[in-house]
């Protein structure tokens, strides 16, 4: 797949060339296929107007207008302006300097906590750990038995207690995890709306008495505008210091990731690529620019070659 | 239990940030001014309709004002909703039964709701009074049969299962054979959730869909696409490829109990005419009622209901 939007700028620039020398109103009105772009790419609508607010004042300087391939000094810096919203470098989970590390998994139905839980636990593993998982999902029918699944294939005990409520199991896995020596806890809570205030209220409470070192948000990668609303309420009531895009090895942009990181400031830890449970890598910047642009699959390819 | 549209609202007032406010606050008392266009289509969009869907509501909408010229801005609002109703369409009668007995599929990507819905919708045709069976034919997730299992309990239902691993084909093709040996109604079957990017699944489901109407010509009966009403345009290109692989007969569109609003599905009756049949409001077994256009497009505007 070649590069939509490169192209589009390429004849958007190509037409106005025809007439003669490039102008400021010009690179703005070439601005507008970015931002159908980005929209395209489930960037959020407002965070789209503010980002090509700071696109404009650099684009519309010398640079641009006097370079020979517009197209791509101009993509040149909505990339730049995209990897530096996203950070610049690789960030990671935190442990804990008193161990154990408490690690909660939140956020909406569906979104991939119970895979990413035995995902994260299985790299923490080969990087020498010894986690836990907590079945703390007492909703979902069959959840418990879906985390109990993974967890045996990748030989992570599961601390699980018939009729218990999420907080008294939050308090069994710290017990466990003295108990049987782990260093890290690793909470699979149940699927909620941003909007239950009971079930907010439920995660409130597992943190009050147990409280997290990381929260970390999971949001699959397929998300549209409603990111923004759910990663501000999440981050309103908990503590949160992450995000956990999923299903990235789909095709969507995934320009909710660029939302989230707007508006909440929270930085992408990690993202998940696979339904497999080594299907777990270390978020990239660069590359989630291209993807958002439509460039990912050329990166891919690359690495792959 | 409340009507469609009160639902649907109960979600969106519950965040500050709702859409309903906001377009009151803009149009209430307000003359119309072409410069609202642009409030509209930030609307729109955050409803994740897309640009094209977007772009052919306002056409509509701006040719409707040139021919009116409403002057409250609220006229223009319900101009509007009347232009976004007539684009959409919903299924005459989604319960309907063709085939004996009659197949149903279930398909999606990952996560958003396929078997919680194939146990709300046995639950509520056996209610309808028939008899109805579930096939887990999502062999691959961990604990998806035990997951359908339960929802067989609760709808009052059995289920036929394998053992993770099975050829999902082999438990579809099961459960047609229980349904038709039974002498059921219906038998509606889970698959696991799959990218549409990932040809090989795809195949799979196609293999899926025709091991069925070996057994049952004309089956699968309904194949229902399960959109998760927070996913944004990628569903637009799921829709396409699902649409390619199993000949798409319906959507189903859930989590409309959160604040998203599932404008994609709106976007995907435009490019690809395929009609909404439910909608998914919650966990619970009830949580799940037909496509009012009507109801939608007014909570989609943050409107009232009509009196
Ligand atoms: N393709 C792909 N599928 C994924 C990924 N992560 C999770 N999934 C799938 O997404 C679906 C939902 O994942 P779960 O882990 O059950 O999600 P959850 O957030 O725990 O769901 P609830 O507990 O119901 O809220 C499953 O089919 C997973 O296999 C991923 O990175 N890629
Ligand atoms: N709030 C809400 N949650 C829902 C709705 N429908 C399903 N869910 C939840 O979404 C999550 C995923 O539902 P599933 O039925 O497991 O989805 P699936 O498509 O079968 O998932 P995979 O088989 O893993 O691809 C579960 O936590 C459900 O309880 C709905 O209409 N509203
Ligand atoms: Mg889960
Ligand atoms: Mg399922």
């Amino acid at each position: 797949m070649f590069d939509a939007l490169t192209e589009k700028l390429q004849q958007t620039f190509k037409r106005m060339r025809n007439k003669g020398r490039l102008t400021e109103a010009d690179v703005k009105e070439a601005l507008r296929e970015v931002r159908l772009a980005l929209l395209e790419a489930d960037v959020n609508f407002k965070v789209v107007r503010e980002f090509l607010g700071r696109v404009e004042a650099r684009a519309v300087g010398q640079d641009v207008l006097e370079s020979l391939t517009p197209d791509q000094a101009v993509i040149r810096i909505v990339r730049d302006e995209l990897i530096q919203l996203m950070g610049s470098h690789v960030e990671r989970v935190h442990m804990a300097s008193n161990p154990p590390t408490v690690i909660y998994m939140v956020g909406l139905q569906g979104a991939g906590k119970t895979t990413a839980s035995a995902k994260l636990a299985r790299m923490l593993r080969h990087q020498g750990r010894q986690p836990l998982l907590v079945a703390a999902d007492i909703y979902r029918p069959a959840a418990i038995d879906q985390l109990k699944v993974l967890a045996d294939k990748i030989q992570v005990p599961v601390v699980t207690e018939p009729s218990k409520t999420p907080v008294e199991l939050a308090e069994l896995g710290k017990a466990a995890s003295r108990r049987m020596a782990k260093d890290v806890i690793i909470i699979d809570t149940a699927g909620r709306l941003h909007v239950d205030d009971d079930l907010m209220g439920e995660l409130e409470a597992m943190n009050a008495r147990i409280p997290a070192n990381e929260m970390l948000l999971v949001v699959d990668a397929m998300t549209g505008q409603d990111a923004v609303r759910v990663a501000e309420a999440f981050k309103e009531r908990l503590p949160l210091t992450g995000v956990v895009m999923t299903k990235l090895d789909g095709d969507a942009r995934g320009g909710a990731a660029l939302s989230i990181r707007e508006v909440t400031q929270l930085p992408i830890k990690l993202v998940g690529s696979g339904e497999k449970l080594e299907d777990l890598e270390p978020f990239n910047p660069d590359r989630m620019a291209s993807r958002i642009l439509g460039m990912g699959d050329i990166l891919t390819l690359i690495e792959k070659a | 239990m409340a009507g469609f549209f009160e639902r649907l609202r109960q979600g969106m007032t519950k965040t500050r940030t709702g859409l309903g406010d906001k377009i009151r606050a803009l149009v209430g008392g307000r003359q119309w001014s072409d410069s609202l266009y642009d409030d509209l289509e930030e609307i729109l969009y955050e409803a994740d309709l897309g640009a094209q869907a977007v772009e052919s509501i306002l056409d509509q909408l701006r040719q409707r004002v040139r021919e009116s010229r409403p002057e409250r801005a609220e006229d223009v609002l319900d101009l509007l909703r009347q232009v976004m109703v007539s684009m959409l369409e919903s299924m005459p009668n989604p319960y309907e039964l063709t085939g004996t007995p009659a197949i149903w599929l279930m398909v999606g990507v990952n996560g958003t709701g396929k078997t919680t819905t194939a146990g709300k919708l046995a639950e509520r045709m056996k209610r309808r009074g028939h008899s109805v069976i579930l096939g887990a034919a999502d062999t691959f997730r961990a604990a998806a049969a035990e997951q359908l299992m339960e929802w067989g309990r609760r709808a009052g239902v059995d289920v036929v299962h394998q053992v993770e691993g099975a050829d999902p084909a082999a438990v579809a093709f099961d459960t047609v054979r229980a349904a038709s040996a039974r002498k059921l109604d219906l038998a509606v079957i889970d698959t696991a959730g799959r990218l549409h990017n990932k040809a090989h699944l795809m195949q799979e489901l196609g293999k899926i869909a025709r091991v069925v109407g070996r057994e049952c010509p004309g089956a699968p009966h309904q194949v229902w696409l399960v959109i998760d009403a927070t996913t944004g345009q990628n569903g637009l290109e799921q829709a396409r490829v699902f649409q390619e692989a199993v000949n798409v007969t319906g959507i189903v569109l859930t989590k409309l109990d959160g604040t998203a609003k599932g404008g994609v599905a709106f976007a995907i009756h435009q490019a690809l005419n395929i009609p909404i049949g439910f909608v998914g409001v919650g966990e619970k077994l009830d949580d799940l009622m037909t496509f009012d256009p009507e109801g939608y497009v007014r909570a989609i505007l943050g409107m009232e209901e009509p009196h």
